[in-house]
């Protein structure tokens, strides 16, 4: 009754802060259009046209359509597609032909596997990201980092081959070191608890928003587009890793200079500006 | 002369080839692609392409069993019987077979799982959960493929002669005899039809059990979890799920060609 009551109290909070925020961010809109004229727009490419296929990993999903809605204010003729899912599924799309313009991928692994086989080349990182601990709001029996490898803990990872799904895998082990770790079976132990591989990264937030798992490994921005009914529980430094967010244009793709554009866009102060909104961390 | 019956035959003609080209490309590119991958026959027999597979077929075994248990008297009722509320319950079994399986997992989560309208009293009188579990592959695969039997099975049920039941009643038999002398042998072809249909769809069944399951190699990831995971990327890679797929296909053809064989020698008895 308790939960269901404090859960119904954080509506009226969060639209409160909403309506705070909206005058806020307007500010800022009429800020950055008033420093537009001069500057920026003799920088400004000659606009793009035609479908710009993108290709990017799930964690890129609110931040990737923001910037397609300010790409296209710039490039009115263009028009941005995405397909949001697991880098690895990206990547195996691509390798199989998918007619993509552009491959944003959520960690290098992934990546390679298109520029291996040619698919795509001179990938830049873009953004970083930070993994994090979700937990449910309410009930969960971890409350701490330490607390993943309690038995009975029901913990969902992304797969082993999906970035965060492997960044997770490589925390637990930076923290089953025998120096400095948590314990020498910490991985073991956490990984027993283990009940699913997620497709991807919020496949895992959705079963934490459910409150099916327990406990689960995301990205600190996935973590902020929920935290009506997730907590975040902040790893230790000494054993997070730093995503790194490589970009590329594709070699399936049809329209090279919108790909060029967009990823001109993306490495821009003004696509960097959206990412950093998202809490995505500087290249 | 402009012939209309023979432009109409050439047409339906045509229109058949087209078609019939369409449905067997997508077999032929399949095998093509397993023949020409040289590590298909390495994939078949690595674990998790042995533990996908038993444990589709013996979740899919209790399905069809569960089925046969519970569905056979409910269409039994359906078909013999003018309850109450008789049509509404005939167009809830039709239900599953419309809605996209995604919609089952999502329903099924919303009543069994932990927060749901009945996972959560058990949970906080037994702590019994039913995520993540091969319990849940079997419940995802039962709401989705019972409906298949259960609408064969009546419609089996419907065609037996009655008359035939009532002179079996006049001989002295009793209604469970009757039931299994009679009743069933007639409508047995309808029967097997509807305990194939419920096999196949237990076996593909992805989207409810992704859903209400998750996707745990050896508990929960069956046959079409593997092929979708190995798309995603999994270590089986596109080959594995090319080798997959290619199980899924010899199994339903030869349960086709066996179910053919068996339902002609019902039909001939």
């Amino acid at each position: 009754m308790t939960t269901l009551f404090s859960r119904r109290a954080g509506w009226p909070s969060a639209l409160a802060l909403l309506v705070l925020l909206v005058p806020l961010l307007g500010a800022a809109c009429v800020g950055d259009d008033d420093a537009m004229p001069t500057a920026s727009l003799a920088a400004t490419p000659a606009p793009v046209e035609g479908e710009i296929v993108v290709l990017a990993a799930s964690s890129l999903t609110d931040a990737f359509k923001e910037a397609g809605t300010k790409f296209t204010e710039t490039n009115p003729k263009a028009k941005v597609t995405f397909s949001f899912a697991a880098s690895s599924a990206l990547s195996t799309q691509i390798n199989e032909g998918a007619p993509a313009d552009v491959f944003a991928s959520a960690d290098s692994a992934q990546m390679k596997i298109v520029t291996d086989k040619g698919n795509a080349t001179d990938p830049v990182v873009f953004a970083t990201n930070l993994p994090a601990v979700v937990v449910p709001k309410s009930g969960s029996p971890v409350q701490s980092f330490n607390d993943l490898a309690k038995p009975g803990v029901r913990l969902v990872l992304a797969g082993p081959e999906v970035p965060i799904g492997r960044y997770a895998r490589d925390i637990l082990t930076n923290a089953s070191k025998a120096s400095g770790g948590v314990s020498a079976d910490f991985s073991g132990k956490t990984l027993a608890n283990l009940k699913s591989n997620e497709s991807n990264v919020r496949a895992v937030l959705t079963k934490i928003q459910l409150g099916e798992a327990d406990a689960g490994i995301i990205y600190t921005t996935d973590a902020a587009t929920a935290t009506i009914d997730v907590k975040v529980i902040d790893i230790p430094t000494q054993y997070n890793v730093i995503a790194q967010y490589p970009i590329a244009s594709t070699k399936g793709g049809k329209n090279a200079a919108g790909a060029k554009a967009w990823l001109a866009f993306i490495l821009s102060p003004d696509g960097q500006a959206v990412l950093a909104k998202y809490g995505f961390g500087k290249p | 002369m402009f012939n209309l019956d023979r432009t109409v035959t050439g047409t339906v003609v045509l229109l058949s080839i087209v078609f019939g080209i369409f449905f067997v490309v997508p077999f032929a590119g399949l095998i093509d692609r397993a023949i020409d991958e040289p590590k298909t026959w390495e994939l078949l027999r690595t674990t998790q392409v042995r533990q996908a597979l038993t444990l589709s077929l013996w979740t899919s075994t209790i399905t069809v069993a569960l089925a046969l248990l519970f569905g056979t008297p409910v269409a039994y009722l359906l078909a013999r019987s003018h309850f109450p509320g008789r049509t509404i319950v005939d167009a809830l079994i039709d239900l599953p077979i419309v809605l996209p399986p995604t919609v089952a997992g999502v329903a099924l989560l919303t009543a069994f799982g932990r927060r749901g309208l009945i996972g959560e009293p058990i949970e906080s009188w037994t702590g019994f959960t039913f995520g993540f579990r091969t319990t849940a592959v079997i419940m995802a695969q039962l709401l989705v493929a019972a409906p298949f039997y259960i609408r064969a099975a009546k419609s089996g049920f419907e065609a037996v002669d009655v008359q035939v039941e009532r002179v079996a009643y006049t001989l002295g038999a009793s209604r469970l005899r009757t039931f299994f002398r009679i009743t069933v042998p007639q409508a047995m072809p309808a029967l097997l039809a509807g305990i194939v249909l419920c096999w196949a769809r237990s076996m593909g069944e992805l989207g409810a059990t992704l859903i209400f399951a998750g996707n745990f190699e050896g508990k929960t990831q069956t046959m079409p979890l593997a092929v979708i995971s190995a798309f995603e990327g999994s270590s089986l890679g596109v080959a594995g799920a090319i080798a997959l797929s290619l199980i899924l296909l010899v199994a339903a053809l030869a349960v086709l060609v066996l179910f053919r064989a068996v339902a002609s020698r019902a039909v001939a008895r």
